[in-house]
């Protein structure tokens, strides 16, 4: 039997460009996800980088004023619905779901790599926009601006669309996976809770999803056929469409860190060699998370003339979600306690993803809270703040997930003191570039400022110097990725001694993941 | 409560300009404080439990610990009515800042792309300037003509969206003498950043004397009342007017009387029809090198006054 042949991998069993193209393997499409989304991090890392670079100094330097609302939507929009998005769920989640749970592919393995293209057919179409009227509403699309408005609103918004089904297909999928191919013994409370935290963001990808996709279709057709729905001028109401857009764009926010906290949960439970403290708290605060999510949309909106009841309702559940994701940091603190603990570069970035989404956490605390918001909403604090969870938390999640797993995705080792060279870069460039925006933003600088009062422009400058040691940290992790791919040396089945099922076959793994089904009998941490 | 004032120093908001901005301020360095200690709490305990129990041998045993019920209840529920505090200290505030006084002193302001203007109820109208007495109720009633804008004073800590197609209000209560900023931070397109206003805070005696003083506009020679209007409608906001800068549109300093470039290529030479044109409709012939669909039309706003006392007043930018 072929399969059974030790050096036969899902990388070299098949060949050929069409071989991946057309590929229904969970693990090749994953690595399509991870090759695309690279490609689009460092798309939306050059606007970043642009941005930075104009806001460094007072009075247009750079770029025209134009130039810089496009240099934010395209990093926003790219950021958000291209990268963050599907960063973990599609990379990680792909490769790693099926294996966790010992199934040999995702359900429907066709409708993943439906999900794939569709991806691709949506981003084509969003870059496209960059050479046609290029777009400058930011990426929340405000109404009536994105109406008015000389840039492609309406190809954008149907590029959201489709990349939003995409979402809703993954999501789809990974909930029949979760439910229907799980290994014999493998019970709820036996999967890991990276498995958990994707079944959560699941069941918000295809519940919030489609209302952005009505809501943009809205658009489009308001903007194409003008239809008067969202533009005064119309007899519409604008501030319906931010009721609307916000009611899947909250959600989208666990939907992008909901994962984070799921790799976090297994990077620290291997690095300290311990069982997770608090697994069924852990499972059931993502869970938690997932639902009260859909009812705190207007905390977006305590300004925008909604009722003052409706600010305070909202202003009531959003503080409700403080309550799981504290319990969340409690257990994976709690479960350092009396670990042996190794500081391999996954490690690191699960420690500084700790460190970052505790200050990510309080400051949203402060978001949250009526008077406060009032005056940060819609400066630099709040600019800061989603930094910190989206980047500090999911990218940093994302990138000591690859450290992780890269060992079992290309069945080898990279340059360990490289990779924490790497850590060190972006976490010390993250808080040098981050930091002072929250100081900007109680000083009362509004963001998506091409330019800005002098009285800003010292925090402006540190700022944006640690750009540039971000953007080092992540030029030198691809790298260690490329140079792990040419030279590093042959991986073990297990280098980090984890528990969970992908580090029961070899590195990489089989096409068919298990040679023979895999029978559990034990959780998914047992480490005595 | 002297760590209270500490704290103040340190947080780094604006200076205060009512009693509410000291009320959010308090509340703000509560949450600092209260902030730092969880950190404390819980990045203190990372640190010390990654120092502590740091990998010694290749074999460390770890002891197995599934849950502790009593803990993890605590840990929801502490957080869970500090939280509930928070957010009633919030809505105590927030209160404050919706509920409108009676008997304010009201002005009307208009958002536009990319400029604020001001109406007093006497007629008197000013364009990116609030003057405002101090130690009285003032309300904005706020509305735009074209997108979405957000009317912000930084010291005095207040919001609010101001909406094409309807009224939102904020009010007010300057307790300090002064000039304060007013942003925009409502995305609102290419002058977004420049969307600046000043917010003048004076005394009773002063606020009727500058009021008394603009009243009188009407009367002033044509070029000047052009020269108000001008300032008034904003497009300084776009024109530069005493040198050829370029900003959003066409520089109008020494324009007049001189032969300019059209998009389509037709030379066109600036006199008072030009001008009129210019303002009512303006995209009927944009000067080449500036983009269309940009400058508001006046169409219908201005008197023939008005229009008159512009034309002088860019007529004399020599």
């Amino acid at each position: 039997m072929a399969n059974h042949d030790s050096n036969l991998n899902y990388i070299n069993e098949f060949k050929g460009i069409k071989s991946w193209l057309f590929s229904l393997d969970h693990k090749r499409i994953g690595i399509l996800y991870m090759i695309s989304v690279m490609f689009f991090f460092l798309l939306g890392g050059i606007a970043a980088l642009g941005i930075r670079l104009e806001l460094f100094s007072v009075g247009p330097t750079l770029m025209t004023a134009d130039t810089y609302n496009q240099f934010m939507t395209y990093h926003g929009a790219i950021m958000v619905f291209m990268v963050i998005v599907p960063g973990i769920p599609a990379i990680l989640g792909n490769f790693f779901l099926p294996l966790h749970i010992g199934a040999k592919d995702v359900a429907f393995p066709r409708l993943n790599l439906l999900s794939w293209y569709m991806l691709m057919l949506g981003a084509a179409m969003a870059i496209a926009t960059l050479f046609i009227h290029r777009l400058d509403t930011g990426w929340t699309f405000y109404t009536p601006y994105s109406i008015k408005t000389s840039g492609s609103t309406a190809l954008m918004v149907v590029a959201v669309f489709i990349m939003g089904m995409s979402s809703v297909l993954t999501g789809l999928n990974f909930i029949a996976t979760v439910h229907k191919l799980r290994c014999e013994g493998m019970t709820m409370y036996r999967i890991p809770l990276f498995v958990w935290a994707l079944y959560s963001t699941a069941i918000l990808q295809v519940l919030a999803t489609p209302v952005l996709a009505i809501t943009l279709l809205l658009l489009a057709m308001e903007r194409i056929l003008g239809v008067g729905i969202f533009d005064p001028a119309l007899g519409g109401d604008p501030v319906l469409f931010q009721h609307f857009f916000w009611f899947y764009s909250h959600p989208a926010v666990y939907i992008m860190i909901l994962p984070a906290m799921g790799v976090v949960s297994e990077l620290i439970t291997t690095f300290s060699r311990k069982t997770i403290f608090g697994y069924t708290a852990i499972a059931y605060s993502s869970l938690g998370i997932a639902a009260v999510s859909f009812f705190v949309w207007g905390h977006h909106m305590y300004v925008s003339g909604q009722s003052e009841t409706a600010g305070i309702v909202f202003s009531f559940l959003t503080m409700l979600v403080g309550v799981p994701t504290a319990i969340k940091m409690f257990n994976w603190v709690s479960t350092l306690y009396r670990g042996s603990i190794s500081f391999q570069s996954p490690m690191l970035f699960a420690l500084g993803f700790l460190f970052l989404f505790m200050i990510g956490g309080v400051t949203g605390i402060m978001l949250a809270t009526l008077a406060i918001d009032v005056h940060f909403h819609d400066t630099y604090f709040v600019v800061a703040h989603f930094h910190y969870v989206m980047v500090g938390g999911t990218l940093m999640a994302l990138m000591g997930g690859f450290y992780y797993w890269i060992p079992k995705m290309f069945g080898k080792m990279y340059n360990e003191g490289l990779a924490r060279l790497t850590f060190v870069l972006i976490f010390i460039g993250f808080n040098v570039t981050f930091f002072p925006q929250f100081i900007l933003g109680a000083m009362g600088m509004p963001r998506r400022y091409f330019d800005y009062i002098p009285a800003y422009e010292s925090l402006n400058r540190i700022s944006t110097v640690g750009s540039w040691l971000i953007g080092a940290g992540f030029l030198i992790s691809l790298y260690v990725i490329i140079d792990c791919l040419v030279r590093g040396k042959k991986a073990p089945e297990n280098p980090w001694g984890s528990k969970t099922l992908e580090w029961t076959v070899a590195s990489p793994p089989p096409h068919h993941n298990f040679h023979h089904d895999p029978v559990v009998s034990a959780g998914p941490y047992e480490y005595r | 409560m002297m760590w209270m004032n500490l704290a103040r120093a340190q947080s780094l908001m604006p200076a205060e300009g009512t009693q509410i901005a000291t009320q959010v301020n308090n509340l703000y360095v509560f949450l600092l404080v209260a902030s730092l200690i969880a950190s404390a709490i819980i990045i203190g305990g990372m640190i010390f439990f990654v120092w502590k129990y740091r990998r010694k041998t290749a074999n460390d045993k770890t002891p197995y610990m599934s849950h502790n019920t009593t803990l993890e209840f605590l840990w929801s529920f502490i957080p869970l009515v500090i939280f509930l505090g928070v957010f009633a200290w919030g809505w105590y505030i927030y209160h404050n800042m919706r509920a409108m006084p009676k008997d304010a002193l009201e002005i009307h302001i208009v958002g536009k792309q990319w400029a604020w203007e001001t109406q007093y109820k006497s007629g008197v109208k000013a364009s990116n300037l609030i003057v405002a007495p101090i130690n009285t109720d003032v309300k904005l009633i706020m509305t735009s003509t074209d997108v979405i804008h957000s009317f912000f004073v930084p010291s005095f800590r207040i919001k609010q969206d101001v909406v094409p197609g309807r009224y939102t209000a904020l009010w007010f209560r300057a307790n300090k003498l002064g000039e304060y900023h007013i942003f925009c931070t409502e995305f609102c397109g290419t002058q977004h950043s420049g969307m600046i206003g000043t917010l003048r805070v004076v005394s009773q005696q002063e606020y009727e004397a500058w009021l008394e003083e603009e009243s009188k506009v009407g009367l002033l020679p044509l070029a000047q009342r052009g020269e108000k209007i001008f300032q008034v409608k904003a497009c300084a906001s776009c024109h530069s007017t005493a040198d050829a800068a370029v900003k959003v549109g066409p520089p109008l300093f020494k324009a007049f009387g001189k032969t300019h470039e059209m998009a389509n290529g037709e030379k066109v030479a600036m006199d008072e029809n030009y001008i009129r044109e210019s303002i009512m409709s303006p995209n009927a012939k944009v000067v080449k090198g500036f983009p269309q669909n940009v400058m508001p039309a006046f169409q219908g706003q201005l008197s023939e006054t008005e229009l008159s006392a512009l034309v002088e007043y860019i007529k004399g930018l020599q």
